[in-house]
This record gives C-alpha cells, structure tokens and sequence, in this order.
C-alpha cells in the first residue's frame, strides 16, 4: 500500500506532462439533442398525449420511440351482459348493518359472519327486483394488486355463500377496492380488522326506465 | 460473471518508460481489483462493490443529474484520489465533460452537447458514461408511467414523467382509483386499469393523440394489465370465471383466453421471449410465484426460499432476473431471484411494485415515505443495492412501470 501511494503521484504527474506535450485530448464529438416534448394537452374527453420530440428520442432502444402504435381494428369492446350498476339506484345504508369481516389474508366466510348473510339473502329474497352490488375490500397489509385479486375473492365467496343459500347469482355483481377505501384510516389492527370486509349494496332499477 | 472492474491498458499515447510505471502501478493496484471480482462471484445480487468516480466542474443541476444517473447505476462518488474514475466538466453552457480512467491515465471519453435542456444533456452525459464503462446502455433517457394518489390512497391519475421523477405529465383527468400502468414496448401508448366506469375496467391510452378505450370490461375484476415483449398480446387479471385469474388477449382485446385456474391469481409478469407469464398465485392458502405457458399449461413454481408471502413479479428483459415484492406483517421487500431458480432470493431494500429498466440492472419500485405512510418512487442499482428517491410528486405515488 505504501508503494502504491507513492506510485500513483507520479504516474499522475506523468501523466500530466505527457497530456501537455501533445498527447492532449480535447471534447471529441458533440451530440446533437432534440427538443423537449411538447407540454401535454387535453382532447375532449380529458385524455393526455405526449407528442414525440422532433427527430424522435436519442439514444436509441431504451427511449420511448416515436413510431406508430399498430393500427388494430377496433376490436370488440368488451362490454358484459350482465347488469350495471350504474344505471340502479345505489342504496349503501339498508344493509349497511350486515358487512362481512374476515380474518387476515382469508377470503373465507366465517361461521359466525352467517348471520348477516342471511340477512342479506332475506333482503333479496323479500324484493324480486332488487339486485346486489358487493365491494370486497383488504387492510393496507399486502401489495396493492394481491390485495384487489383478495378482495374480489372476498366478494365472490361472499357471492358464493348467498348462491348456496338460494340467491341467483346473476342478481348480484362484485367489485374490489383491494385496499383502497378503507373505512379507517388507522395502522393498527383495530383498524385492519374493519378494513377486511365486504359491504352490500342494494340496487333498485332506475323508476322510468 | 461480467468483470466491470478490469482496468483497461492503453500504450497508445505513451513512450516506454510511462507504459512500464503504468504496468507496474496496475500490478500493484491488482489487488484490489481482485477482491472485488472476488465479491462479485460470491454475490452480485446487492453484494457488488460501486465504482469509485469524482466528479468536478460541472454546474450544479447538471452535477446532480450527473449523480442521481450514475449512483443509481452502481457508481458511488469519492475524493480523486481514490478515484477510479475522473469526470470532469469543460467549459460553461452546454453540457462536456471527459472521463478518464485513473488507472491506466487514459481518457476513455470526451464529448459534448448541444440542444433540449442542461437535464437532458446531462442525461446523455451519464448514457455516454454508463456505455464507456460498464458497456451498458444507461438508463438516463428513459421514462416511466405511474400513479399518484393526492390523498395517499383512493382516487389517483396516472402520470408519466422521465425516469428520476422530473417532467411529469399528467395522463388521466378521471378522479378516479386508477391501477397499474403498462407501457406497450417502445411505444407511446400505455395500458391501466380504471374504475372512471363504476368497474375496475382496462384501457388502452395512445399517449400520441390522447384516445383510449376499454379493452376489458367485463362482469368482475379487470386488472393488472402487462404487455408482451412484442407487444401483441395483453396478460391481464378478469375474475369474469368466479375467481381472479390470469388471461391473455390480442392488444385489441379481442381473441380472449384464460391462462391459470387458480383460486385467487394476481400480478401477471411476462418472459422476455413471450413464451411463459410469471404471476403470484395461491397454493395451500400460501402465497407462491408460479409460471406458465402463455397459451396455458402447466404450471410450475418458483424458487423462493426465504422470501415470505412473495407477489408482484417481474422478469428482467435480458431473462436472468425476477424481481419481486416480500411480505412480513407490514413490512415489505425488494427481492430478486434468478429465473432459473438456481438460487434462492435475495432481499435487497425494503419496498414494493418493482419494474425492471431495459439495462436488467435497475429497478423503479414505491417505499414507504419515512416517518410516514405515503409511498414515493425511488430507483434500484441491483448489483450494490443503492437506491435514490425520484422527485416526489404531491401525495403518494406508486405501480410505476418503466418504458422499455
């Protein structure tokens, strides 16, 4: 180690010398660059774009090109016969009472959860044309995208309990908030305990329609 | 094994005498050089030594642009003398500079830059250099698409902006809870979920002219929508069967078909050469990485050991790699493991939703803001495990997805 403290001052001062007597490389090459692209700006439905630079990206394969997107046919838009929701009256109160809890990363339905089941199902069995929205949702203990797979989970077993209970399946449509609309914002397990749930809602048809 | 640490001898531009001093100065310096192949072999995953650079001369946003590349790419920035590397800024105004290899006294680059902005000329800058020492291609230039909840949680937009944070674009005006962009490769076109319908439904957003439509809508969940190298098929997460699953559809949405049968599929992740998609699955009520053939087969699980409740996946470009997210209780984990399973994983920094740049060196992924709940994107040198937070946007961001 000590050599080689000594060794490198002087290969750096020779170095220096060699870079004064004609071994002196200056800038060798400018690169050109394109403008930045354009600031985003809205078409009617709100939508960004992002124009391409002039001259496209420089740099090659990691950029962004600036070719054409394949011009597919429009393909079908897949749209689903079932029932929306959107076009029902949202009731999110008459069965508020009756939510769903679940254990950690389970999407069972516990046996002491059978009750508010069965109120539920009395609910739609009491009204033919009421519908059934349920929203399965997870506390903040799991990736975001694992958690929207175990909160529909959860609102399909919960599906699945009212179906053996005698509901048409088709009345009732499930959705996942993962862990997006927590019901308390708390970190602990008082608040994860509320959070794993599913909720129903009751969908009457729109009077007039 | 790549040997980033070799030095390079050049008799080019010296006489005799300097070529043996420079030879006897490299022979003596071997000794470093070696240990770290040494480290290398034994764990390259995050057990890497960075490169020691100095940097002088540059104007401050440039220098910091400068850094933030280089750090993120396994340079780490130490006093000349124990530099390996010396990067120097020349003249003002545009962005020139030289790197010259300490060792050897060789100046292994000079150039400089004109046009767009100082960023963008010290983006190229620290390409150039990434290149002219590693023989990579840099990551400086690159962009990602991600998501910003302005309250930390529940309606977000999806934004896009150059890979370290800055030039954000805003993309969605819904106010609504958007999920996981996907670039469509080398394309300005992405994919995300958004529930703007009432339903977690998939779009495509050509990013060119603003369109977008739904290319999954159907009864249930629509999600999680990953692009295949090609660019001609769409993995994606539907529940329309009555369980979360993982199927494929041409980019248009049309010619769907189901891929996995599980109870409970999530987070499709897509092979360099298209053949397999990598996703996280349910066996025994216990998390598990699987793979399986695009067109549906069998599946076969993944090596990881010692990575608890593992999700997210992602298959680095080159094939080598997945990156992963690790659960225990609510701490998470940046993992990543070979693809062939020869290994087990390794946990590199605690995060989540990794995304693989083009280089299969760098990961984008969200952690958690400190001292708080809200995420922020940061970025990921693999190799010895340094990480940058990208510039924040306001409120929480996460899912980011880098354009490759």
């Amino acid at each position: 180690m000590k050599l080689n403290k000594l060794i490198f001052p002087m290969v750096l001062a020779l170095a220096a010398v060699l870079a004064s007597t004609g071994c002196k490389k200056g800038i060798t090459k400018v690169t050109p660059l394109p403008g930045q692209p354009p600031a985003i700006v809205s078409d009617q439905g709100g939508a960004g774009t992002i124009a391409p630079g002039p001259g496209g990206q420089i740099g090659g394969g990691d950029n962004i090109g600036s070719t054409g997107v394949p011009t597919a046919a429009p393909g079908p838009i897949a749209t689903s016969s079932d029932w929306d929701p959107a076009n029902t009256v949202q009731d999110r109160a008459a069965l508020a009472a009756y939510t769903v809890h679940f254990k950690f990363d389970s999407a069972v339905v516990q046996d002491s959860e059978q009750s508010n089941v069965s109120s539920v199902a009395q609910a739609l069995t009491s009204d033919p044309n009421v519908k059934l929205l349920i929203e399965g949702n997870c506390d903040e203990r799991g990736t975001e995208e694992y958690n929207r797979a175990l909160g529909e989970r959860r609102a399909l077993a919960l599906r699945e309990a009212l179906a053996k209970v005698g509901i048409d399946p088709a009345r009732i449509r499930t959705i996942s908030y993962g862990k997006d609309k927590p019901v308390d914002p708390g970190h602990d397990e008082s608040a994860f305990a509320k959070n794993r749930r599913g909720d129903f809602v009751l969908c009457h048809p729109k009077t007039g329609v | 094994m790549k040997k980033y640490f070799t030095p390079t001898l050049s008799l080019n531009c010296f006489n005799k005498l300097a070529a043996a001093l420079l030879l006897l100065a490299a022979a003596l310096d071997f000794s470093r050089a070696q240990e770290i192949n040494v480290d290398n072999q034994i764990s390259i995953l995050g057990g890497t030594k960075p490169i020691h650079v100095t940097l002088d001369g540059f104007p401050p946003e440039v220098a910091s642009v400068l850094r933030f590349d280089l750090y993120v790419q396994g340079f780490d920035f130490v006093p000349a003398e124990t530099a390996q590397y010396l990067i120097h800024g020349v003249g003002s105004g545009n962005v020139a500079g030289t790197v010259t290899d300490n060792l050897a006294h060789k100046m292994i680059l000079s150039r400089s830059y004109n046009g767009a902005s100082l960023r963008r000329q010290a983006h190229a800058f620290a390409d150039d250099i990434v290149q002219a020492v590693l023989n990579q291609k840099g990551i400086g230039q690159t962009k990602i698409a991600f998501k910003v909840q302005p309250n930390g949680i529940g309606p977000g937009e999806i934004y896009v902006s150059d890979f370290d944070g800055f030039n954000a674009q805003r993309i969605t005006a819904d106010d609504a809870i958007v999920a996981k962009p996907a670039w469509v490769p080398r394309e300005l076109a992405l994919y995300y979920t958004s529930y703007a319908p009432g339903n977690p439904d998939i779009y495509f957003h050509d990013l060119r002219n603003g369109q977008r439509r739904i290319i999954a809508g159907y009864s249930g969940l629509n999600t999680s929508a990953a692009v295949c190298p090609d660019g001609s098929r769409v993995a994606m997460v539907l529940s329309k069967s009555g369980s979360a699953n993982i199927w494929v559809c041409n980019a248009d949405g049309s010619g769907l078909r189901r891929v996995t049968t599980g109870v409970e599929d999530s987070s499709p992740a897509w092979s360099p050469d298209g053949q397999w998609i990598c996703f996280a699955m349910k066996k025994a009520e216990r998390r598990r990485l699987a793979k399986v053939p695009a067109e549906g087969g069998q599946v076969e699980y993944l090596n990881t050991s010692g990575a608890p409740n593992p999700t997210e996946p992602d298959w680095s470009p080159d094939g080598k790699w997945i990156a992963f997210t690790s659960q225990a209780g609510s701490e998470f984990d940046i993992c990543v493991a070979p693809a062939d399973g020869s290994l087990s994983p390794t946990a590199l920094v605690a995060g989540q939703n990794p995304s693989w740049s083009a280089n299969s060196r760098t990961l984008i992924f969200n952690r958690r803001s400190t001292g708080g709940y809200r995420q922020v994107l940061s970025v990921l040198d693999v190799f010895t495990k340094q990480y940058k937070d990208c510039l924040r946007a306001p409120g929480s961001s996460s899912q980011a997805a880098w354009a490759r």
